[in-house]
């Protein structure tokens, strides 16, 4: 009998070129995607050793972190932007690589278009210069973020030399309560196990809520896998999957797509294999999120109140909770449906897919944004969710009711385009990343789910979803 | 890459936990098509004041640190972000070694891409260096990576542990694409039973490139 393996294991194996012991292994990089930001230096320093890109058949670009979200056909006028988008376009043409520029109609955030033209397919081995390349895993391929050095290495040896991870089950059980989404679970999850809890690991998701959910909802907790610490995190592809790829512009037709699901099944791990750590959560016991720190592991239900720093045993963590109440402008003991908000967004690789508007757009529709709010954006992920989310006439449901809807971008997850949060203005944001300054200097970043961003947006203030009647869709 | 042995340096101690890669480099330098100048930036929000005066809270801007090249820090350094900016802007500022109990998996993978060593100490260990840089003016530390001890001259010593291949990265100051190139052939033998292709099956609104090949 053969030792049962985990999905991990099997990916891992599947792609080793070479190995030698006390060395990383060389492993073969199937997906590789690029974007504005991260890419220049890469290039460059290929040229400077007058190297070539090996596999620009398996290499994709795409602009997606400092486009605009209004009208691209004016001309840009942050420079240095135009600079990056001049150089991604001028990079891609000398090396043979795919590009969707900011025109094009299928343009989008890296991680959102990948999945949804079927680029990322289970089984296979995905690197990105971003952090959020984890959301791939949620198809049953290892992914993670890599640095400008490895991006520069994958383009010149479509490899990357990696050492064996350990490996961490989440196991979530039960079903979902309503208005607990995808969103929830992983911010429930990142607040059991902390911000390094995963360092070290890859994580695999697994349990009757994770099974439940959408292919949008496995891609938001495998999303912000990397915020709990671990580089990726996968989910065991299943009909849910395939029905999910069926179809898509990159995914095998007729016979071929059939070979391949019958490949794809292949990928779990077995049963009886060993994992270096488990951590197990009930859905029934996790509310509706909202962090209220200055990293997305300083979360709690919604029906909580801000932490006391003096509740905490360690010396290091109770100075950081003093630091982030500060800098958040909280009182300990605030109940946090209490907390106003000023600005609303909707959008980035963790929450801009379909499910994640349609969540938002049935809970404002005929309902409209609260005075006090200054600005409610929704931004979609991909330009193809935009225009579903158009035939299905959710922009006319936000529009109607006070949003503002944009084209597709990161936008003001990381701010780098115009689409950024002032000084000391508090958001109700569906994006991944609460740090100090992530969305503007001074910015204060409440991480929700749609449905909750959506809600607060009504309200001006964060409100329990589960208090309306909330289907739902995912 | 330039290569690492041994340093002896002054220390700066940093004192918080989970610092992550958006206050090493904001968002707004990420626009740069360059390697370089990344130190002037580093911790930018925290480093200054409105107009790029120095702020004078800010433990960077104490003279007493002036010309540190041992970063002394907390635990999970370098979470979030993948963005390489954050360890080139940490290298250009004049750091060559980080100390802390840990790190975050992509941050420390770039620093070997850079030739800085980032060891790990024990939290007591941490917090007994964070004692002495507080206490001495000039606390200096030697930092040996053959040995894989940092010391003072107050006969402290402490070993460190790292992986074999990562220490040989940093002591030859290796170009891992030329070792990763030395298997050519065997990325072409993978290649060729393993067929990996992105074939697109409906056409989609991209800019398909010639490689001129």
């Amino acid at each position: 009998m053969t030792t049962p393996k985990t999905l991990y294991q099997k990916i891992w194996d599947s792609h080793v070129v070479h190995e030698e012991p006390g060395q990383p292994a060389l492993i073969y990089i199937d997906r590789h995607l690029i974007h504005e930001g991260t890419s220049p230096q890469a290039f460059s320093g290929l040229r400077a050793e007058g190297r070539k890109v090996r596999r620009p058949d398996l290499t994709f670009a795409v602009m997606d972190h400092s486009v605009p979200t209004t009208d691209r056909t004016l001309p840009i006028i942050d420079t240095d932007a135009r600079l990056q988008f001049e150089a991604l376009e001028k990079n891609c043409r000398e090396s043979g690589v795919r590009l969707f520029d900011m025109h094009s109609k299928q343009q989008g955030i890296v991680h959102i278009i990948g999945p949804e033209l079927g680029i990322t397919q289970p089984g296979q081995t995905i690197v990105c210069g971003d952090s959020h390349t984890s959301t791939h895993g949620a198809f049953g391929t290892l992914a993670f973020g890599i640095g400008t050095s490895e991006v520069e290495h994958v383009l010149a040896t479509q490899c990357l030399a990696q050492s064996y991870s350990k490996t961490l089950h989440i196991v979530v059980n039960g079903k979902r309560p309503a208005g607990v989404t995808a969103k929830d679970i992983i911010l429930a999850i990142i607040g059991k196990i902390g911000i390094s809890g995963g360092t070290g690991h890859v994580a695999e998701y697994g349990g009757e809520a994770i099974r439940g959910l959408s292919m949008d909802g496995r891609m938001t907790v495998c999303n912000m896998t990397i915020e709990g610490g671990a580089r990726a995190g996968m989910v065991a592809p299943d009909e849910t999957t395939f029905a999910y790829l069926e179809g898509r512009p990159f995914v095998p037709r007729g016979k071929a797509f059939q070979e391949a699901v019958e490949r794809w099944k292949q990928l779990r791990s077995d049963d009886g294999a060993k994992f270096d750590m488990t951590v197990e959560l009930n859905a029934k016991d996790i509310a509706p999120q909202v962090t209220w720190g200055t990293n997305p592991g300083m979360v709690a239900g919604v029906t909580a109140r801000v932490p006391d720093p003096h509740s905490f045993s360690d010396l290091n963590d109770q100075k950081a909770t003093e630091r982030a109440l500060i800098y958040m402008g909280l009182k300990a003991g605030t109940p946090i449906v209490d907390i106003p908000i000023d600005r609303v967004f909707i959008g980035s690789c963790t929450n801009s897919r379909i499910d994640d508007l349609r969540a938002a757009a049935q809970f404002v529709v005929g309902k409209h944004v609260a005075r006090s709010i200054k600005q409610a954006l929704v931004v979609p992920g991909s330009r193809g969710i935009k225009a579903q989310a158009e035939k299905e006439g959710l922009d006319k449901i936000f529009t109607a009711a006070g949003f503002e809807w944009r084209d597709a971008g990161c936008s003001m997850c990381i701010g780098m385009n115009a689409d950024v949060l002032p000084p000391h203005e508090r958001s109700a944001s569906t994006s991944n990343r609460n740090f100090e300054g992530r969305q503007g200097k001074d910015s204060r970043t409440h991480l929700v789910s749609p449905l909750m961003a959506a809600a607060a947006a009504i309200a001006g203030h964060f409100v329990d979803v589960r208090d309306f009647d909330v289907t739902p869709v995912e | 890459m330039q290569p690492f042995s041994t340093h002896t340096g002054k220390v700066i101690p940093l004192d918080r936990v989970n610092v992550d890669t958006d206050q090493m480099v904001p968002k707004q330098f990420l626009k740069a098509l360059t390697r370089e100048g990344f130190g002037r930036v580093l911790f930018y929000d925290w480093r200054y004041l409105p107009g790029e005066k120095p702020n004078p809270q800010f433990v960077l801007n104490f003279p007493r640190y002036k010309g540190a090249s041992i970063l002394l820090t907390r635990a999970n350094f370098g979470c979030g972000s993948s963005r390489e900016h954050a360890p080139w802007g940490v290298k250009d500022y004049g750091f060559r070694v980080i100390l802390s109990p840990s790190y975050a998996d992509i941050f420390y993978n770039n620093c070997f891409k850079n030739g800085i060593l980032p060891a790990e100490l024990s939290e007591e260990q941490i917090e007994e260096l964070f004692r002495r840089a507080e206490k001495e003016q000039g606390y200096s530390l030697t930092v040996d990576l053959p040995d894989q001890t940092v010391s003072d001259n107050h006969g402290l010593k402490y070993k460190f542990e790292i992986a074999p291949s990562r220490k040989e990265v940093l002591l030859k100051g290796l170009d891992d694409i030329g070792t990763s190139l030395q298997h050519e052939p065997e990325i072409t033998a993978y290649e060729k039973t393993h067929a990996a292709s992105a074939t697109m099956y409906d056409q989609v609104d991209i800019k398909n490139y010639s490689n001129g090949r």
